[in-house]
């Protein structure tokens, strides 16, 4: 979970770098103070379990095994990308990954997730997906449809709420009378919320969650309450709408800082190789980016290939 | 041959293509124990099961996502939208998810969901239970779109439309539900694109859709007795569309009438038009386009009536140009 999250963060910091220098045209939503949501869901799932994720999806592709290489590729739209560029920062499919699609649709990855949950119960299978969404999906039609329609039938999908304070620029508190895990609740299926800082509660939480999914009991709802540290994208810093003493409060928990002290402080890891790690995943993002930056884009046969099957 | 009517043709279909595969499975309101507001399910449930065939609550967006994941899993999902109005309800499964699963993943995945609509237009069912708009799908890259106006037609392109390996939107008509015709007693698949010449003719060329098929068949007779001769050609599907056939039959007839239950504007014809216009254009003397006004369907039957494209309306609009 430890080399997860560094890996997500060193990608990220990687990707911001990378975005305002020009290399990843379109749009890029960095994944920076959420890690250990998908570091801590994501190690309980196994290989063959499925993840449906969202616009801010990087962390979740580099928790679930994405290889690197592949995801720079498609920020970039080159040829090596998991979608061979035709997807981008917002679309990510790596099914020997188990990371089934990631949607740009605010909300739109869940009655879609239902679906895969469906087939995965009909398909009597062991594995389950999970469906990771933020505060501001919760607000959509497509969640409550989505999340009733699981409920009923009784599908093994969890669905993972990140509340990272905004939907863009909108705090929870103005969009959202009632708490998140409420909603949840309202669909007749265990909710339950989780600080999304401590990658050791949220592995927890996903424990249940996803053993329930497993064992035919239905979906769980889990509110991971967590914060983005830079704006809605990498082009953003969210001083607009946020004050940096609010964003410095939320630095002082981070994710990674805090596990690191634990493991620490229980003597599991020592520092050197907290700096092994770390210096050894610098190296495999420095080598991806150079992957990446080598390798060719698309050519435009590309274009036609796909739109039929 | 066997006669039946085209709500039975679909549910002959729906259930031999299930007993040929079980990844087939239906979903949608009303499907199971009603068989469908417009019994096209009718008796699927008993035969094949809950798991197969299944009630959903009244969430399109639900429905058609649902659809989405399980065909991207391997199954072949058949869902229903009780009408195509609502079809606006599942806007984003059906616009932004289905039709670009392969494509925005690089064909890594593939997404054989048939999505099954009727439309109400001529029953009195007011603006929100009418709307026949199947050229916004044709501006969809990346989803199939079917419109059968027979029961032989209906059958052959479901089942068609179920085996393929692409998202396909399956509209009905609701006033051709209890229409009779002749079906094939040996099974018959009917390919996606290729326009059926429902009767052939020489002096002006009828691209009729759904229902209009009928109309423009019986608008034929009517002028036949006055020596007008007129070409009827179904598309059968709008994506794909058979250019070539509907040029084939300007190139000898000069002159092109379409005729459909959409609204004028950027409605099937318009499109049709276009492309004849692009590579035909000195073959062409005129051009007519029979649709509804723009504007909403009416309630009253006397202004609903006023408002649809009918056979009379088509015989003095073709008298005109001949």
């Amino acid at each position: 979970m430890y080399e997860s999250m560094v890996m997500q963060r060193m990608l990220e910091e990687k990707v911001v770098e990378l975005y305002k220098a020009g290399f990843i045209p379109g749009l890029a939503h960095p994944y920076m103070g959420q890690e250990a949501i998908a570091a801590g869901i994501c190690a309980v799932l196994h290989k063959e379990d499925l993840i449906v994720s969202n616009h801010r999806g990087h962390g979740h592709s580099v928790a679930k095994g994405v290889p690197e290489e592949a995801i720079l590729s498609e920020l970039m739209g080159k040829d090596a990308g998991m979608c061979l560029g035709l997807g981008g920062s917002m679309h990510s499919t790596d099914l020997e990954a188990g990371v089934v699609f990631s949607t740009a649709i605010v909300g739109g990855g869940i009655p879609l997730a239902v679906g895969v949950a469906l087939a995965l119960k009909m398909d009597k299978k062991p594995n389950c997906v999970v469906c990771f969404f933020g505060d501001g999906a919760t607000n959509t039609g497509a969640f409550h449809e989505g999340v009733n329609l699981a409920a009923v039938w009784k599908l093994p999908v969890v669905f993972v709420c990140e509340n990272n304070q905004y939907a863009v620029s909108v705090p929870v508190s103005k969009s959202t009378l009632a708490s998140l895990v409420q909603r949840g609740q309202a669909h007749g299926i265990p909710g339950q919320s989780v600080d999304g800082m401590s990658v050791l509660d949220v592995y927890a939480a996903a424990s249940v969650a996803i053993s329930r999914a497993k064992k035919g009991e239905g979906p769980t709802f889990l509110e991971c309450k967590t914060y983005r540290y830079t704006g809605h994208g990498a082009y953003d810093t969210g001083l607009d709408y946020r004050t940096q003493q609010e964003i410095d409060e939320w630095k002082a928990r981070d994710p990674i800082k805090q596990f690191e002290q634990k493991l620490s402080a229980e003597k599991l890891v020592t520092s050197e190789e907290i700096e092994n790690i770390r210096a050894a995943t610098r190296a495999r993002v420095e080598n991806a980016v150079k992957f990446a930056q080598d390798r060719p884009y698309p050519s435009d046969d590309l274009l036609t290939r796909f739109v039929w099957a | 041959m066997k006669t039946l009517t085209y709500a039975q043709a679909i549910n002959e279909a729906l259930a031999e293509e299930m007993r040929r595969d079980e990844k087939v499975l239906v979903l949608g309101e009303d499907v199971g124990k009603l068989g469908g507001v417009f019994k096209v399910t009718k008796g699927l449930l008993e035969e094949f099961g809950p798991e197969r065939v299944r009630d959903t609550p009244l969430s399109e967006n639900a429905i058609i996502g649902a659809a989405v994941g399980a065909a991207i899993m391997g199954y072949r999902p058949v869902a229903e939208i009780m009408y195509m109005d609502f079809l606006h309800e599942c806007g984003d499964q059906l616009v932004n998810h289905l039709p670009k699963m392969h494509f925005m993943t690089g064909g890594k995945l593939t997404a054989p969901a048939v999505i099954r609509t009727q439309y109400s237009l001529g029953r009195n069912t007011g603006a929100q239970h009418s709307q026949f708009f199947p050229s916004l799908y044709m501006n969809t890259p990346g989803i199939m779109v079917a419109v059968p106006s027979t029961p032989a037609d209906a059958k052959g392109l479901i089942k068609t439309a179920i085996r393929g390996r692409n998202p396909v939107l399956f509209i009905e008509c609701a006033a051709l539900y209890a229409s009779k015709g002749q079906i094939p007693e040996e099974e018959t698949l009917i390919p996606f694109g290729k326009a059926d010449v429902k009767r052939p003719g020489t002096d002006v060329t009828v691209v009729a859709v759904s229902r209009m098929v009928g109309e423009a068949l019986a608008a034929a007779d009517i002028l036949s007795s006055e020596g007008i001769n007129v070409e009827v050609l179904d598309p059968r599907t709008l994506v794909p569309l058979d250019t070539d056939t509907i040029l084939e039959s300007v190139k000898k007839t000069a002159r092109l009438v379409t005729a459909e239950d959409s609204c004028i504007t950027c409605g099937v014809g318009a499109e049709i038009v276009a492309r004849v216009t692009e590579r035909a254009m000195d073959c062409i003397e005129n051009v007519v386009r029979i649709a509804c006004p723009d504007i909403p369907a009416p309630f009253s039957p006397p202004l609903q009536k006023a408002y649809m494209p009918a056979r009379d309306k088509l015989a003095e609009s073709i008298r005109h140009i001949v």
